[in-house]
């Protein structure tokens, strides 16, 4: 079981690879490309399904570990590992391969060959940001993660692909400019890429409080715009509506929301809390204000963007409320969010392979034509709105729980605020898209309804935000887990340099709530 | 004086002569109608054979032949091969771009042979007469290949350019050789270092320094040394632009830094600050020019200039470390150069059907191979990880963080960035979905020579991406066998005049 265990997540890495080879190599015959994507993801998929079977929950650092030198001077490792933060995110981001393969099907006629290719490449850099315990082999996947998704935004954009995929690479690629730097003063002076080496020295207080300043000033920058955090959005609303639907449910959110965890916490803990008091505030504006735009969209690919922002301010405002009941709900709602949104843009791209129009107002009345998609759209927006018994209610309690007692009322009671506005657009949009009287488009032909297909992916999405939501101890303890680490650090950081006035008086919640149940 | 034969010293060199007469002489004896074409397949051959001969170079005794003016060293070897490496690339693209019917082939092959005798030369040279020599052989071919479509208006126009502005480089270098000359009574480069820190008139060898990096330069193409590049570029025909963009370059940047850390290492309070200025230069400057260009080569041409400015970064670098990432950061340069101007060869064809970037729009629709390569060598450029360029630029940007030049870095990344945005203006056309009322333009053919050629350059810049510890210590070698030459050879004993 150990060389399983040391090798499981190489092979995670390199089964997509090794599909996007097999994709680019085989013969170009109708649906060959598809059927190779299909089967690799949900190998790798089954793949993932390992780690949780064999992660020992409790047990403190990183699992799966794997570490081998790779390049000898400057001193580079290919250092692999899992804990319970990233656990579950190697895992959805298993799952939703196989979604977006689903999603791409139909809508993906030309050139199917370059496009499973790159999006399953695709899938090895996003595995990577979330496994890379070296520096410079996680900045690689990093900005690996941009190079498909440009290309294929600007091969299959909608309406004007090349402006959204320039917009979106520069969005990413310049902020990360400053991060790189970082990096290598980290490495001038340690001699060292390591990430638990570095997060040591920095606990140990090797630097200046000067330069630990500008390091996590430029880690927080490169990470918000991924996010993305307000005011830093300019790319995600052009970025949904050009995107293909597979590659627009994961652009957002999980890839920034776990680095800030893991990089910006978890090395900066010190710089982290002083900046919590201004990401928190930044995380209630983008909130109320995602939601607020949401609500007067009149293109859906828009109206989801916005949503995204309001749901990722609420993700962030868990992160930087600097508690462990927090940070839970955070790491949490990063699932549901992922899960949620998958099911609901893949519903959503039904719509626009049938009517090949996102203008809102245009729909209307689809419920009789289109049941199987009009009702899975339902439940999934319950979900996003964040039903009881389905698993956003469970995130959105622990975060808003976390902010109330740990941070402060007041932002606690705008967040539930714009919880609220987030039904009231999600509601106004299933009754314009799906009731009232049928629109003229509506008429125009006979749509085509989910297929057996898209239901077998459809179907375990819904179970699965039901199982979120019923049964959150499931994830639960290995999310705590994973997150209890840069708690630790912090402490430590107590010790070693006692803590002038700090503006935040970052109470962390002694007790662990458990989730509602 | 030393075992092993002179003629070892300079075997790469003495079979690429060999090679390049063989081929003109060949040209000139055949009747006119009989294609050219084989003797393309004879230059390559023979740079394989000049390619395997500096590998085998390895096994001599480092040192010196001919008086004290030839070296062999773990450097030398470096460059030969890469140089070899490059031409025998260019060679192959030629091959099956170079239209049939067109005269002159012979003496394009033979002249990019000569060419690459120059080069080589220039990085093995010890003695400033020979490195004037050697540029001088290097630059005369570059300036007639320039001009090889003489039919055009650009051609001759490009190559009058690069010859008068080349010329007056070149007289530049010559002068600061005198001064050096003046200043320690010798041009052998071990010596000179060995005399300049003692010598009496520290003022003529600075000015002597000073006039030699115009010459050195101008031909890296750093600003503001840069303004026939991309006139050059735009007239000369594709292929040639491959060779001119990369091989030459990379010899200048062996003579830079063999002028700089072998010959005048006492004076790098001075020179150091000197190439600070002209890396910041050299990248702005190359970064805001390509930004508003249309044509692709012309906007490549800023993109390469923006690329010396990161090369010479690593020279803020401390000692061998500096010299260390330099000889990499080339060694990628070159690969992802000769890459990028190889595919738009094969796509926009010898006569150039293709000039400007929006004719590019569906390159990836109409041949998925060409498509993806193109955006591979374009990402190497931006500096995506898993690429050659990355890689270069991360062993430069340490350097230079080790020797503490925080900003440089900072200046270096930020550009990158706005690089981007050029490198993907090319690359988004290429992805975008082809115009639906213009009649899509021919798929380009990919023949063999040419297949080679890019398989080439892609496994060198995936190598250098993914596997780069060989070359990493190669560069290494390299930059130690520069840092310490007298220890391991000694200077021959000529009559030093002192003044």
């Amino acid at each position: 079981m150990t060389a399983i265990n040391n090798s499981i997540l190489t092979l995670i890495l390199l089964v997509p690879l090794l599909g996007a080879i097999a994709v680019a190599l085989a013969p170009d015959r109708e649906k060959l490309p598809n059927w190779i994507a299909l089967a690799t993801s949900l190998v790798t998929f089954c793949l993932t399904l390992h780690l949780p079977a064999h992660f020992v929950v409790g047990q403190s650092g990183f699992q799966f570990e794997l570490s081998r030198q790779w390049i000898e001077n400057p001193a580079i490792f290919y250092h692999v590992g899992v804990d319970g933060l990233s656990l579950w995110l190697v895992v959805l981001t298993g799952l939703l391969a196989p979604v977006g393969v689903v999603a791409s099907w139909k809508a993906i006629r030309e050139r199917r060959k370059v496009f499973y290719a790159l999006f399953l490449v695709q899938q090895t850099a996003m595995f990577g940001v979330f496994v890379s315990l070296d520096l410079i082999l996680y900045y690689g996947f990093w900005e690996l993660s941009l190079v498909p998704m440009a290309i294929l935004i600007a091969m299959y954009g909608r309406a004007n692909g090349p402006r959204a995929a320039l917009k979106f690479f520069l969005f990413t690629f310049i902020p990360s400019a400053p991060l790189l730097v970082a990096i290598l003063w980290l490495y001038a002076q340690t001699r060292s890429f390591d990430f638990a080496t570095l997060q040591a020295a920095i606990a140990h207080g090797d630097f200046g409080s000067w330069p630990l300043f500008w390091l996590a000033l430029a880690f927080l920058f490169a990470f918000a715009v991924k996010v993305p955090i307000f005011p830093l959005h300019g790319w995600l609303a052009d970025t949904y509506c050009e995107a293909p639907v597979a590659l627009a449910m994961i652009v957002a959110g999980k890839l920034g929301l776990y680095s800030l965890l893991r990089f910006h916490i978890g090395l900066f803990p010190v710089q982290a809390r002083d900046a919590a008091p201004v990401l928190v505030g930044l995380a209630v504006v983008g909130l109320l204000y995602g939601a607020c735009l949401a609500l007067v969209q009149r293109d859906f690919w828009r109206l989801m963007a916005f949503a995204a922002l309001s749901h990722l301010s609420l993700i962030t405002l868990g992160i930087y409320g600097l508690t462990l009941t927090g940070w839970e709900g955070a790491v949490y709602q990063i699932l549901n969010h992922g899960v949620v949104d998958g099911a609901l843009f893949l519903l959503l791209g039904v719509l626009y392979d049938n009517y090949a129009t996102s203008e809102i107002a245009e729909y209307g009345g689809l419920a009789r034509k289109l049941p199987r998609t009009a009702t899975f759209f339902v439940i999934a927006s319950l979900g996003m709105i964040g039903l009881p018994m389905l698993g956003n209610f469970v995130g959105e309690f622990l975060i808003l729980l976390g902010t109330f007692t740990g941070v402060s009322k007041g932002w606690a009671i705008a967040a539930a605020l714009g919880v609220i506005l987030g039904a009231a657009y999600m509601l106004w949009l299933i009754q314009r898209l799906f009731f009232g009287s049928e629109s003229e488009l509506a008429l125009s032909k006979p749509p085509e309804d989910l297929r057996r297909g898209q239901l077998a992916v459809v179907w375990p999405l819904v179970v699965l935000m039901l199982a979120m939501g019923v049964v959150p101890g499931l994830w639960l303890p290995a999310i705590e887990g994973g997150v209890r680490l840069p708690q630790t650090t912090e402490q430590l950081k107590e010790q070693v340099v006692p803590q002038p006035l700090s503006p935040q008086p970052a109470a962390p919640t002694a007790t662990d709530e458990e989730g509602p149940q | 004086m030393s075992a092993v034969p002179d003629i070892l010293r300079i075997l790469p060199e003495v079979l690429l002569t060999l090679t390049g007469v063989a081929v003109m002489l060949t040209d000139a004896t055949q009747p006119t109608e009989r294609a050219r074409r084989p003797l393309g397949w004879v230059a390559a051959a023979g740079t394989m054979l000049a390619l395997w001969a500096s590998l085998a170079q390895l096994a001599l005794p480092m040192g010196t032949g001919f008086s004290g003016t030839v070296e062999t060293s773990v450097f030398t070897v470096f460059f030969h091969a890469l140089i070899c490496g490059l031409v025998l690339v260019v060679l192959l693209l030629s091959l099956d771009t170079l239209p049939e019917d067109s005269h002159h082939q012979g003496e394009y092959y033979a002249l990019i042979v000569f060419g690459a005798v120059g080069m080589c030369l220039l990085t093995s040279a010890v003695e400033l007469l020979l490195v004037f020599i050697a540029l001088e052989i290097s630059s005369i071919s570059t300036y007639i290949l320039t001009g090889y479509r003489k039919h055009t208006a650009r051609g001759p126009e490009a190559a009058i350019k690069y010859f008068l502005l080349g010329s007056f480089a070149t007289a530049f270098l010559l002068y600061g050789i005198a001064l050096i000359f003046g200043a320690t009574g010798t041009t052998q480069i071990y010596e000179i270092a060995h005399l300049a820190p003692t010598a009496t008139n520290q003022s003529l060898i600075l000015a002597g320094l000073g006039l030699m990096l115009v010459g050195i330069l101008f031909k890296v193409s750093a600003a503001p040394f840069h303004v026939w590049t991309p006139d050059v570029y735009e007239g000369a025909p594709t292929p040639v632009v491959a060779l001119l963009a990369t091989a030459p370059k990379v010899a200048a940047f062996a003579l830079l830094m063999r002028v700089l850390y072998e010959m005048l290492p006492s004076l790098r309070p001075v020179w150091s600050p000197l190439l600070w200025v002209v890396a910041v230069l050299s990248m702005t400057v190359g970064n805001l020019a390509a930004l508003r260009q249309q044509n692709v080569k012309r906007m490549l041409a800023y993109s390469s200039i923006a690329h010396a400015g990161y090369l010479l970064a690593a020279f803020a670098g401390l000692g061998s470390s500096g010299i260390a990432a330099a000889c990499f950061y080339t060694a990628a340069y070159a690969a992802m150069n000769v890459g990028i101007f190889a595919v738009i060869t094969v796509a926009s064809g010898y006569e150039e059907k293709l000039p400007l970037i929006a004719d590019f729009r569906g390159l990836i629709y109409r041949s998925p191979m060409l498509g993806g390569l193109l955006i591979f060598f374009l990402a190497s450029l931006v500096g995506i990880p898993f690429t050659g360029g990355f890689m270069g630029k991360l062993a430069s940007f340490s350097a230079a963080a080790e020797g503490g030049a925080f900003w440089l870095i900072l200046i270096g990344l930020l550009n990158s960035g706005l690089a981007a945005a050029y490198y993907l203006r090319l690359a988004l056309a290429a992805a975008h979905r082809p115009a639906g009322d213009r009649p899509a333009a021919s798929t380009p053919q990919v023949g063999i020579a040419v297949g080679a050629a890019l398989l080439f350059a892609v496994a060198a810049t995936l190598a250098l991406g993914i596997a780069p510890g060989g070359v990493f210590d190669a560069a290494d070698a390299s930059a130690h066998t520069l840092e310490a030459p007298a220890a391991v050879s000694s200077p021959p004993s000529n009559a030093v005049v002192q003044h």
